[in-house]
């Protein structure tokens, strides 16, 4: 264990409690920065741009609650992501008086249904046939949508309005657009910070380190697990909805296995069971992919993200962040 | 016309050879996956890629060196599956030590560059391969048309199993293997070369995936994604079965192609869905797989 044992004594001396106090401003201070950055980024940068990687930022944090807070690798989170996209814009395009946030609302839900299955389903099997099982199960899904006569197959599904929020907010401009993506972004990483800083969440650590000992002491991680998994559906699947309501459609892409791929990427490169890793590692990868569209190399996209894979794993496991807090651990502390 | 259950006897006989050899496809891919599972632990997700480069090597060895089919059949499977023991040697073995869920990513991204590459230069319509000259025409057996290549594709695929099988079960290798299956560290205490034993085993693997893809090259388009949608349905397969057992492997992938193939004549909608629709029935039925034990 690397925390000090000075917490059991009860009473904090009180150097140690200054110390506290001081991190806790600290962190204050860096999460507000952060906030005001997220607030005039707009005026800076592309709105649209940034929604992207909002929207993708909050689909790496809600596979993060899994693979870096209980330990399992999805390997089917691109179901969850077309599903809340799906049925958000099929609701909204279909029936033009639907306001937009009951159609996302209508998306996560789905999502959320779906993730409950994959997740009675999935959690059956343990390691590495928990990766094969949710694959299988999402390709099954993506041969659905390939299929089902309301998605548009390979076409996908145009023309989405975005509509006005509760009937009042226009979100055709795309700066209010923005800032609707931008709170729906902080409502799911509040979820996810509340989830992880929870009994709940410290349970789940618990599964992840070592789940004979979890069970042996009582708990029943499946129904655990379950939980988890159901919650980070519910946001991939929020993701996905958002998403549409920015692009205007839904395609098969966000369907595709290549899309669970890239997830975990983004999260191994931010860095795993971090809170701030998968916005990172977000941001960096939709940059990219926005970079190498533009140059010479916009045919190598695929190269460059398994190459990245290949280091990330052979020499950066803790990603970006990781490596990041390591650094300030061993000089500040 | 004789009919069997509302089919045509001749459609029902050619769907049903169609899922065998679809099936020796799934029996040979989810074997290999098998072998390396069994002493590597990791999930090869290379492996759909490897049996492309295959028929890709197969392909390209024809066309820029004249190799026939007999020689590309048996040169091959050596050269990926030494690529593959390079790749052991220098990428696997250095996260060995950690958990085994980075081998399945570290191969993933590996996948991503093999298809990724050929892609951009071959693009995704597939290449046709010349059947052999020896296999092509068929056999008219009264009651169905039975195409030569097909026929030869299931002793050929049925044929490597059995020598896998024989491989492993009855020689000195193969004991080394099962041994270090059990406990390498014991192995290792023992003097066996267990590094070694871990390069060849997964080169073997590989070898096994590029045999398949020599084979599937005159049967189905040669792209550089082929492997990757396969790839996921033999891990349904793998699901379904269980990676315990040799026997298990083989019977588990034939039977799912024949399954995959009837669906084809009664109800096609579902064809290339039915597999995953098994596994989910497995799942809540047998969690351990037909022929798994629960580690």
């Amino acid at each position: 264990m690397s925390q000090p044992i000075d917490t059991a004594a009860g009473a904090l001396p009180s150097a140690v409690a200054a110390r506290r106090r001081r991190e806790r401003l600290r962190h204050g201070a860096f999460y507000l920065a952060l906030l005001a950055l997220g607030l005039v980024a707009p005026l800076f940068v592309y709105p649209v741009f940034l929604m992207k990687i909002l929207c993708f930022a909050l689909f790496a944090c809600a596979f993060n609650l899994l693979l870096g807070y209980v330990g399992l690798l999805s390997f089917g989170h691109a179901a969850f992501l077309a599903t809340g996209g799906y049925v958000t814009g099929y609701l909204l395009a279909s029936h033009p008086g639907l306001t937009p946030e009951l159609g996302i609302l209508a998306g996560t839900l789905a999502a959320t249904v779906l993730g409950a299955l994959f997740g009675v389903l999935s959690i059956r099997r343990q390691g590495i046939y928990f990766a094969m099982v949710t694959l299988a199960l999402a390709q099954l899904v993506f041969f659905g949508y390939l299929q089902a006569p309301f998605t548009g197959g390979e076409d996908g599904l145009h023309g989405v309005a975005r509509g006005e929020l509760f009937g009042v907010i226009s979100l055709r401009g795309n700066l209010s657009m923005y800032y609707f993506v931008f709170g729906v972004f902080l409502l799911g990483f509040l979820l996810i910070w509340r989830t992880v800083h929870s009994p709940f969440g410290q349970v789940l650590k618990a599964i992840r380190e070592n789940e004979p000992r979890a069970v042996s002491l009582g708990y029943n991680a499946d129904a655990y697990k379950l939980v988890a998994f159901v919650i980070s559906a519910a946001l991939a699947g929020l993701a996905g909805a958002t998403k549409t309501l920015v692009f205007q459609l839904a395609s098969l892409t966000d369907a595709h296995w290549h899309m669970s791929g890239e997830v975990i990427l983004m999260t191994l490169l931010g860095g795993v069971g971090t809170l701030f890793g998968p916005l990172v590692g977000a941001s960096l990868v939709v940059s990219l992919q926005h970079m190498l569209a533009q140059s010479p190399l916009g045919n190598w996209v695929d190269v460059v993200l398994g190459a990245i894979f290949v280091l990330c794993v052979l020499s950066f496991r803790s990603g970006i962040v990781g490596e990041a807090v390591k650094l300030y651990r061993k000089n500040f502390k | 016309m004789t009919t069997l259950l509302g089919v045509p006897i001749a459609v029902f006989m050619g769907q049903l050879t169609l899922g065998l050899v679809n099936g020796a496809f799934y029996a040979l891919l989810s074997l290999g996956l098998a072998v390396i599972f069994g002493l590597l632990k990791i999930v090869n997700f290379a492996h759909g890629a490897q049996y492309m480069l295959g028929a890709f090597a197969a392909l390209l060895s024809m066309r820029y060196f004249g190799t026939n089919y007999w020689a590309a059949l048996v040169l091959v499977p050596l050269v990926i599956g030494g690529l593959g023991m390079l790749l052991e040697r220098f990428l696997l073995r250095r996260i060995a030590h950690l958990d085994h869920l980075y081998g399945l990513l570290l191969t993933f991204g590996l996948a991503l560059i093999f298809e990724g590459t050929l892609v951009n230069f071959f693009g995704v319509s597939g290449a046709r391969y010349a059947t052999p000259e020896a296999l092509q025409g068929g056999l008219n057996l009264g009651f169905m048309f039975l195409p030569t290549y097909r026929a030869w594709v299931l002793v050929a695929a049925l044929g490597m199993c059995l020598f896998t099988w024989f491989m492993i079960e009855r020689t000195r290798l193969g004991a080394y293997l099962r041994a270090g299956t059990e406990n390498a560290a014991l192995m290792q205490a023992f003097g066996v070369n267990v590094p070694l034993l871990v390069t060849l085993t997964y080169g073997f693997g590989v070898g096994l995936a590029a045999f398949a893809g020599v084979l599937a090259a005159p049967l189905y388009p040669v792209s550089p994604t082929m492997g990757s949608s396969l790839l996921i349905v033999v891990f349904a397969v793998v699901v379904i079965g269980g990676m315990g057992s040799i026997l298990g492997a083989i019977v588990t992938g034939l039977a799912m192609g024949v399954i995959e193939g009837l669906t084809k004549v009664y109800y096609p909608e579902a064809a290339n869905t039915v597999i995953f629709l098994v596994m989910i029935l497995v799942l809540l039925l047998r969690p351990a797989g037909l022929f798994g034990k629960e580690a």
